[in-house]
């Protein structure tokens, strides 16, 4: 898989907005998908085709619905590349930090 | 349909059909790329296990539903503790299909409670287990798996 096609698919915030959605509710239709977002159904099923080429969306036929499903395996293959496994404790301690930190001031 | 809960992971790997099937129940592939050993006989209707490499413990067991070499593995998934409670069972499928030069893995976990500690803890691992296996597959040395799982773990 081409990873500037993942980048491409992620440079777009309606995009963005589409993995987010799913995200939260993984394995909605096209109609699902369109209700929330301020866009017609053309545009939608347009990046949805461009998310499922980047292989960010997997699509499952369900009976006759077509179910769109996020698939974040790509992104954790461009954090692999410029992850290494020393800096990894240490990002993973500044995003705790930043949870707790988050939390508190959400409350 | 809607109360239990499906994820669906794909990754392209530039491997064959048998390497990927292969990986996937050989425990020493397992334990490069998982950090623990799958092990079974891998017939339908058998149990498997999976295994921390360093301790030994048993994290997962479930059994073999279908096996269609090299294409197609159907496993139940579930916590030690849930092993002879077969309606807590969580369900995994594998599917391998060649794509050009690729192959084209797809595995889809379903059966699963939605906001459970297993649904917590697949989300997290599928993609780390799966571009492990995609690296150690194509570049033939995996990513140190320790660190791997202490991570995909500690988000829990």
């Amino acid at each position: 898989m081409e990873k500037n096609k993942v980048f491409r698919a992620l440079a777009d915030p309606s995009r963005r907005k589409l993995l987010d959605i799913l995200r939260v509710d993984n394995g909605q239709t096209l109609g699902e998908l369109s209700e929330p977002l301020d866009m017609t159904r053309q545009a939608v099923a347009k990046h949805l085709r461009l998310l499922e080429a980047a292989n960010l969306v997997v699509t499952v036929w369900r009976g006759r619905e077509k179910l769109h499903y996020l698939n974040p395996v790509p992104i954790h293959e461009i954090y692999e590349r410029w992850i290494g496994k020393f800096e990894r404790s240490r990002l993973q301690a500044l995003y705790d930090l930043k949870e707790e930190l988050e939390k508190d001031y959400e409350k | 349909m809607k109360n239990k809960s499906q994820f669906v992971y794909v990754t392209y790997i530039s491997s064959s059909v048998e390497k990927v099937w292969n990986a996937l129940m050989d425990p020493e592939m397992t334990r490069k790329y998982w950090g623990h050993l799958n092990v079974s006989d891998w017939k339908v209707g058998s149990n498997w296990k999976h295994e921390d490499a360093s301790t030994g413990e048993i994290r997962l067991a479930g059994k073999v539903v279908e096996s269609t070499p090299p294409r197609r593995l159907v496993i139940t998934w579930a916590f030690p503790a849930d092993a002879q409670a077969p309606e807590k069972h969580t369900r995994v499928t594998f599917d391998i299909e060649p794509v050009g030069n690729a192959v084209r893995l797809k595995v889809t976990h379903d059966e699963l409670e939605p906001g459970s500690e297993m649904e917590r803890g697949i989300t997290r691992g599928w993609p780390v287990v799966l571009s492990n296996l995609k690296t150690l597959l194509e570049t033939n040395e995996a990513m140190e798996t320790k660190a791997l799982f202490e991570h995909a773990h500690k988000r829990g």
